[in-house]
């Protein structure tokens, strides 16, 4: 379990990196923290020529707000996210996130970009951040472009990113102080990978709710506008009127076939409803 | 007041001491939790280069060529290069076994995925991938046999084309069934354990060199039995064991895992015999889950026959081991299964009984012995079947089994298998248990609804453990490894220290430390001052090692025999020197002593080494040093035995399981040192609560392992593994040196049984039942939505 040869590099800025991007033409693999990247290395699932090495940029390592967003470099950490060191946002939903995104070991060194452009379907952020209402921004030796993360990411380990582009934030919008928050991830240990998570935000002031079902071995089930969970109306009482057999049938809709997978999803999102409420 | 009673009570308060049931730290913690362990990937030897495997990737084919690119010819080395290297055979005596050759480098066929095609050599291990990647196998695929339960069906592929069949072995032990057939409660069930993978934290790992001078091979390797390995390697290399050194150095976790000849060792061997490479292979986690240490796989279809008040009439089971490809050196293809047969009954008293069991080729890596051998899946379907007779019978689990054990005034006990139970109370560990655990309180709590939905149940399992069993025991099985007396060689050094040489390994056993209390018990010497050598076939006596729970009674026996063999000597000189008469001294404290007068060991060691003009004319001239051989007065075996009782809370929606509370009621006999009993329980609990709720190794109908990397191999972690609460009981056992058992596989047994016992009391107002290990939570959710479906009106 050793990686294939590959040339590496460690680009110094970020015009650098997205220079060097440019030239390796889709030959190149991009590292931050490596927690993904570097069992797939060793496992010779992937067998890039290049590797550029993106975790010392101090561009991507800020964050701060803009306006009503908070702008994330893709280099923050789940553990920075976790400790409170980037301006909270979301009322702490994304600290609780964070906080139970895998091992600490792994909080450490794991990237928030990093998280994203891997596009694990049982990953925490491919969930939570769609729920969030986020956008990723991409940069490329041409410019930037901004995507909602439910656009981005495509499939399992599948994203929009085309050759050249790289994750240079992510972009959260602030929480309304009506927003309730619910995510809720089914783990046979603590720090395994989820087989279920469900991440809601429902604002009943607003008649609004979101609503994510992940790890479904696919790209989310992003609802933007789930009032049909709720009988086709948010209001205050969106406990009570959950329709689990709406849910059910956007499982059966995804394409998960075993019953007893339906009934646990169902149950983390209905989980995910009670503690918004 | 009972023997037991006697040893057990000053002893488990034992502090300052260092004799036998002395809690002492473990002499070479220092070393281990300071890091300074040494393992085989911590070897550097000059000119050490790296080995990858070319391994089959498919799981049944024909090889059909090997291209090997014209750069790496003297690199890469396959079956043809090995052409005079042995394969591997481990045969039982038993009649109708089936041999199965393991060569070394797969000739002609590959039978398992992972299975060893070429050996690549370089100056690094990402090297010697990068050249075993650039080797092309031409393969042609063939059916793979990858379901025991089909493995038998007519025109099923054959794993080894000149048999009729995939059955390594068949066996029937039958006391006439019939009786039992008219017994009011009949239950029948089919109970299944999953393969898994033993996960030690450290994998096999190999270095191997040539030393000229000697004209010997050196091999570093973690053996659990490095006697055992030179055996097999001298077998396979057509070498003398003289030219054969082998070191097994610390090791990081055995488990059965480390007490095989493997493949590769031979392979290292060749190459540094034939090519004077000196090489070494350390198993990575793909390879280690993927085409090693599999084990477990097993399959019962089981009808119990009982009384209305839950007396056992009979047992009747046809039970099915998925034994891989081959048959592993030295413990065989049919160890687990055929075992099966003679260990079901247990320690439970019944008329009837008949079991049949199949030791089934498959095209999956070779099935190995871990930690309780077959008696893990044994206890898993007894003890679930016991619950479903108690609940048939309308009985608490507890009284079921209480109306069956053996009472502890039949002991010493024969059961239906003749197996020959050497002393204990099963009864009062079981009412220990049933106290401790508070069956009475959880069935109160369960009549109220949980706060948190969830569903409470409580469950418990009895196991016995035979441990040590000897010549008798293996010579009926045939297998290339019979122990015989086991041996230890004690020396005192001209300073007063000792040495103490053993066959045995210990590796988490904390061998150094108890086989030194051993000789504190016999010599009075202060532990620090003896020294334990082990590991190394040049500075130890033949053993077969450590497996089988054996080392303490075998290694401790032998050690105390040798140490009593000195204390004698060393009092006959001491008397000399202080002018008494050899009959009126005795040995205290490490002293030899006179009404009036004394004197220390490490003087008349002096003495012996360095003064020899001080000696009496009539010294025994074998002087400070002594190998001794031991065996106990029976050789059938210890039996420690416990109950396992625990409480879980299940959210039925999400199929999660917790255990809230864990009790063992445990009887090792005769502790020597019960802080290290207690580890020995706690790292048991674990890996059964892995069995239990996690560990699973699944197959594709290609025959692919599915569960390649520990991401999706789910061990146990801390937050997984309660603390559970020891009760300890100490009945010596009647046939060894101090009263001592073996109990070094038990913890990793009765977990499964008593888990799955408590999942189907909790679920049981559901109507499900689940039978089949590990209990995750798909299977939880899948079989209470069955129970639902099966409870909703007919349309």
């Amino acid at each position: 379990m050793k990686a294939a040869p590959f040339a590496y590099e460690r680009p110094s800025d970020l015009n650098a990196a997205v220079a060097l991007i440019a030239e390796a033409d889709g030959a190149a693999k991009i590292i931050a923290g490596g927690q993904s990247l570097g069992p797939m290395l060793n496992l010779r699932l992937v067998q890039p020529e290049l590797i550029i090495d993106i975790a010392g940029l101090a561009e991507l390592k800020q964050a701060g707000r803009s306006g009503d967003e908070l702008l994330i470099g893709a280099c923050i950490t789940h553990g920075d996210i976790e400790d409170g060191r980037i301006p909270d946002v979301t009322r702490s939903a994304m600290r609780c996130v964070a906080g139970a995104i895998a091992y600490r070991a792994v909080r450490n060194r794991g990237t928030i970009g990093g998280s994203l452009s891997h596009a694990d379907p049982a990953a925490d952020w491919v969930s939570a951040l769609p729920a969030l209402g986020a956008k990723v921004r991409l940069r490329s030796i041409n410019g930037v472009r901004d995507l909602a993360v439910e656009h981005f990411i495509r499939g399992a380990l599948e994203t929009a990113l085309q050759p050249g582009e790289i994750v240079e934030a992510v972009r959260v919008p602030v929480m309304r102080p009506s927003a309730r928050w619910g995510y809720v991830k089914a783990c046979r240990k603590p720090g395994e990978f989820a087989h279920a998570i469900a991440a809601v935000m429902i604002d009943p002031e607003r008649g609004a709710a979101c609503a994510v079902i992940g790890a479904i071995e696919a790209a989310p089930i992003v609802l933007r506008d789930a009032a049909s969970l709720f009988g086709g109306s948010v209001t205050g009482n969106f406990r009570r009127q959950f329709d689990a057999r709406v849910a059910e049938a956007l499982l059966v809709e995804a394409g998960l076939a075993n019953a007893a997978d339906r009934h646990i999803h169902v149950a983390v999102l209905r989980r995910a409803i009670d503690e918004a409420a | 007041m009972s023997d037991g009673e006697r040893v057990s009570a000053p002893r488990m308060t034992a502090g300052p001491g260092q004799g036998i049931g002395a809690r002492m730290p473990r002499k070479e913690d220092d070393r281990f939790l300071r890091g300074r362990g040494q393992y085989v990937a911590d070897i550097r030897l000059a000119g050490l280069q790296d080995v990858a495997f070319v391994r089959s990737p498919l799981a049944h084919a024909r090889i059909k060529a090997v291209h090997v690119p014209e750069r790496y010819r003297q690199l890469v080395f396959t079956a043809s290069d090995l052409a005079a290297v042995k394969p591997i055979r481990a045969v039982s005596g038993l009649p109708g076994f089936k041999i199965s050759e393991q060569p070394v480098l797969a000739t002609g066929k590959v039978r398992h995925v992972g299975e060893l095609v070429a050996i690549c050599v370089a100056p690094t291990r990402a090297e010697a991938e990068d050249i075993a990647a650039s080797v092309i196998l031409d393969l042609e695929p063939l059916p793979a046999v990858h379901d025991m339960r089909k493995a038998r069906d007519a025109g099923t592929a054959l794993v080894h084309e000149h048999w009729a069949d995939n059955v390594f072995l068949e066996t029937l032990f039958e006391v006439d069934i019939a009786p039992a057939l008219d017994a009011p409660i009949k239950v029948t069930r089919e109970i299944s354990t999953a393969r898994q993978c033993m996960s030690p934290l450290e994998g096999r790992g190999v270095v191997a060199t040539f030393d000229h001078r000697l004209d010997q091979l050196t091999l570093y390797t973690g053996a659990q039995m490095p006697h055992i390995v030179r055996n097999g390697l001298s077998d396979c290399l057509g070498i003398e064991q003289g030219r054969i050194r082998i070191v097994s150095p610390d090791i990081g976790g055995g488990f059965g895992h480390k007490g095989i000849l493997l493949p590769e060792e031979v392979c290292l061997c060749w190459l540094a015999m034939q090519k004077h490479f000196t090489v070494r292979w350390i198993e990575d986690r793909r390879e280690h889950l993927s085409a090693s240490a599999n084990c477990r796989e097993h399959h019962y279809d089981i009808t119990v026959y009982a009384e209305r008040d839950g007396r056992l009439r009979g047992i009747d089971c046809e039970a099915t081991v998925d034994s891989g490809a081959y048959s592993s050196y030295p413990f065989s293809a049919c160890l687990e299964a055929a075992q099966v047969a003679s260990i079901l009954p247990g320690p439970y008293r019944m008329p009837a009984y008949r079991c049949r069991t199949f030791s089934v080729a498959t095209n999956k890596c070779p099935i190995l012995p871990y930690r309780g051998v077959a008696r893990t899946g044994v206890c898993f379907a007894l003890e679930i079947m016991l619950d479903a007779v108690a609940a048939e019978a309308g009985l608490e689990p507890a009284e079921v089994r209480l109306r069956n054990l053996v009472q502890p005034d039949e002991m010493p006990f024969d059961n239906i298998t003749n197996k020959h139970f050497d002393s204990g109370d099963y009864p009062e560990a079981m009412r220990r248990a049933v106290a401790a655990i508070d069956v009475a309180s959880v069935r109160r709590r369960q009549l109220k609804q949980e706060a948190d939905g969830r569903l409470i149940g409580t469950g418990l399992s009895v196991y016995c453990e035979q441990a040590a069993h000897g010549t008798s025991v293996y010579a009926g099985w045939g297998i290339p490894m019979v122990p015989g007396h086991e041996q230890a060689s004690a020396r005192m050094t001209p300073d007063g220290g000792l040495e103490i040489r053993v066959g045995v390994h210990s590796h988490g056993q904390g061998m150094e430390t108890t086989l030194a209390q051993v000789a504190h018990e016999i010599l009075g010497i202060d532990t620090a001052k003896v020294r334990v050598i082990h590991g190394d076939t040049a500075l130890t006596p033949y053993s077969t090692g450590t497996w089988g729970s054996r080392s303490m009674v075998m290694a401790g026996g032998a050690v105390g025999t040798a140490c009593e063999k000195i204390a004698e000597r060393a009092k006959h000189i001491g008397a000399k020197l202080l002018q008494l008469d050899p009959a009126s001294v005795s040995l205290r404290d490490g002293r030899v002593c006179g009404p009036t007068s004394s004197i220390d060991l490490s003087e008349i060691a002096h003495t012996w080494y360095r003064r020899p003009q001080d000696l009496p004319p009539d010294v025994d001239p074998a002087g400070l040093e002594s190998t001794s051989g031991y065996k106990p007065q029976r050789d059938s075996g210890t039996f420690s035995y416990a109950v396992h009782a625990v409480t879980v809370a299940i959210d039925p929606d999400l199929g999660s399981v917790e255990l809230l509370d864990y009790v063992i009621v445990e009887d090792g006999g005769v502790l020597v040192n019960p802080m290290i009993v207690d580890g020995q329980i706690y790292g048991g609990l674990a890996q059964g609560i892995g069995t239990a709720l996690y560990e699973e190794m699944p197959f594709d109908s290609a025959g692919q392992p599915l569960a390649t990397t520990l991401a999706d191999y789910l061990l146990p972690g801390p937050t997984e593994v309660p603390e559970p609460r020891l009760d300890h009981m100490e009945t010596p056992s009647p046939y060894t040196m101090f009263g001592v058992k073996g109990i070094g596989e038990g913890g990793a047994i009765a977990p499964p049984a008593a888990i799955a016992n408590a999942v189907n009391d909790a679920l049981r107002p559901l109507g499900v039942e689940l039978l089949h290990s590990p209990i995750s939570p798909r299977r939880i959710v899948e079989a209470v939505l069955a129970a639902r479906e099966a409870e909703r009106p007919a349309a």
